[in-house]
């Protein structure tokens, strides 16, 4: 059985019903969290820092953010939100009583990953804008990558959620999965000035690296044919985590 | 299937149904046939198999061996529009508890595709079909137990299905909230909505069902009308009373007017054509010191007993 559009989009108009009920609440945590570490560890971190990059270090850590935020937004969305509505809400013991599908219930929480991440990174893109630290037009092209960022992590964390007996697992998916990523990507420091090279390789298999660097790009205006590398990584990552996705949501959902 | 029938043909037939999980068979050889419009009970204690039955006529559950056709159609290539087609109250309520009724409904109606006017004029309908108007726009979660659950139904409705399924629909309901949705589910049948329904309550199905399916160990053991299952299986009237087993033996030795009994710990029920007779006995053998004993209608309960619980014994 294939997945069908409409289908997705009404899993996803779930989601979005509750959300206009609480975005309000919920908007404003997504704002300032990122919005905390531009200020203490940029101007604060910052001000013994003269340049990173070429660049203030204010200025270096801000397109890595944007990734940090979204990804955060897309990983809390797949991982303690689709626990509750799978073994608390019941939600797909519900949606499979109609004609949804599996496959369908995967697509539509995967959207809505996409774009609850958006709203996370957006917002914080739209700080850095207010504050001059988003060079327009060509920062922009971050738009694009914050929904890629969101696909991926969507996609890393449902595969890690369908697979997990209890929600108590989710602790190490923060504290030993998200946070290295987070430190150890590129945000706070350029990695290919710190790492030998055989290290460089290593890292590349990091998920959040290719994102901070297609920021990164978008930031300075600068594409390099590293950039084709990164968003292969991202849809191919993407792709296959999606079909293992698929078969875990079936064997969890029927039987 | 060749034969022409009188009657309309069955919406849900299940043929050598069995389902095993792991080591465990859950349901064992089933036979089933829903007729259509036609209330339909499934009857059985809890672990009988019951839900995995429902979860197996709508394709969530696949079976391991056997063939279900439903509306004429094999449930395991047809799923989606066999789903489009019927609807189901699961046992737990599935609501979204910070959106209000009328919300609840958009969103489900939405999961078959409804769109506006036909979204809105159905929600409505069903706000007034099941009494929902008084909290239509207050958050679920502040709603009663017994509005739920009528929410809940409401929900399984919105797609306005030729099949209603739904899994112990009036579990933890207070009387008056039961007499109300029974009501309803008579009407929704009285429109030509065909209903299946389990239940452990044998008053429930009594009152509802055209048909009954006993359930047990994943078999069904009997099946039929309310009345015929009590009348094939034991007789109209009960006699109800305490008393040990060896009161037992001495008041019905040489007694030919009861065919069969069953006894629960001291609890001991005598199925009779006509009580007069025995209740003379009873008296008889009490003397001046007359012990309480309760005449009434033999129902389901007690071919559910007889069937599956305690052991009934043969009459003398």
């Amino acid at each position: 059985m294939s997945v069908s559009a409409p289908y997705a989009i009404a899993v996803w108009r779930r989601n979005a019903a509750m959300y206009r009920r609480t975005w309000k609440w919920n908007i404003l945590p997504n704002f300032f969290e990122p919005v905390f570490y531009l200020f203490s560890i940029g101007i604060g971190v910052g001000a013994y820092v003269s340049e990173m990059g070429g660049m203030s270090y204010i200025a270096f850590l801000a397109p890595g953010l944007v990734c940090v935020a979204t990804m955060n937004g897309a990983s809390f969305e797949v991982t303690y939100n689709i626990y509750v509505r799978l073994i608390f809400e019941k939600a797909y013991d519900a949606m499979l009583t109609t004609p949804i599908e599996p496959d369908d219930v995967l697509a539509g929480e995967v959207l809505w990953a996409i774009t609850r991440a958006s709203i996370y990174g957006g917002c914080f893109f739209v700080v850095l804008a207010l504050f001059g630290l988003a060079p327009l037009p060509s920062s922009l092209w971050v738009l694009l990558v914050i929904p890629l960022t969101g696909l991926l992590f969507a996609a890393i964390g449902i595969v890690f959620s369908l697979r997990i007996p209890n929600i108590d697992l989710f602790s190490f998916y923060f504290t030993l999965f998200l946070t290295p990523l987070f430190l150890f990507s590129d945000v706070f420091f350029p990695l290919e000035e710190r790492l030998a090279a055989p290290w460089l390789w290593v890292a590349e298999a990091l998920p959040l690296l290719h994102p901070v660097r297609l920021a990164r790009a978008s930031f300075s205006g600068e594409f390099s044919p590293v950039v084709v590398g990164d968003l292969c990584y991202i849809l191919g990552a993407s792709i296959i985590l999606l079909s293992l996705a698929r078969r875990s949501v079936r064997q969890r959902l029927t039987n | 299937m060749a034969t022409p029938s009188l009657t309309a043909p069955n919406v849900v037939v299940a043929k050598a149904v069995s389902k095993r999980f792991g080591e465990r068979l859950v349901v064992d050889q089933l036979e089933l046939q829903v007729p259509a419009q036609a209330c339909f009970g499934l009857l059985g204690p809890n672990g009988a198999g019951k839900t995995t039955t429902l979860r197996m006529i709508y394709g969530v559950t696949r079976a391991t061996s056997g063939t279900i056709r439903v509306f004429g159609m094999d449930i395991d290539r047809h799923l989606r529009s066999v789903r489009s087609r019927l609807g189901v109250t699961l046992q737990q309520n599935v609501l979204i508890e910070s959106l209000s009724p009328k919300e609840n409904l958009r969103v489900f109606g939405r999961y078959h595709l409804l769109r506006e006017p036909e979204l809105s004029r159905r929600a409505e309908e069903l706000i007034e079909f099941l009494d929902l108007r008084s909290h239509a726009n207050v958050p679920v979660r502040q709603l009663s137990g017994g509005f739920q659950r009528r929410l809940a139904i409401a929900l399984s409705l919105m797609n306005r299905p030729e099949l209603l399924i739904l899994d112990e629909p009036t579990t933890g309901l207070d009387p008056a909230v039961r007499l109300v949705l029974w009501s309803r589910i008579r009407e929704l049948r009285a429109a030509g909505t065909t209903v299946l329904i389990t239940t452990h309550y044998m008053d429930e199905a009594q009152r509802l069902c055209d048909t009954v399916a006993i359930v047990s160990s994943g078999k069904v053991i009997d099946a039929g009308a309310p009345a015929e299952l009590i009348a094939g299986r034991l007789a109209p009237e009960t006699v109800e009373l305490d008393c040990t087993p060896e009161e037992e033996a001495a008041l019905l030795d040489g007694f030919g007017g009861t065919n069969r009994r069953l006894r629960i710990g001291r609890r001991l029920m005598l199925y009779v054509d006509d009580e007069s007779g025995l209740i003379e006995r009873i008296r008889g053998y009490d003397r001046g010191d007359r012990r309480s004993v309760i005449v009434r209608p033999t129902n389901l309960e007690d071919v559910f007993l007889a069937l599956t619980g305690a052991s009934l014994e043969g009459g003398s």
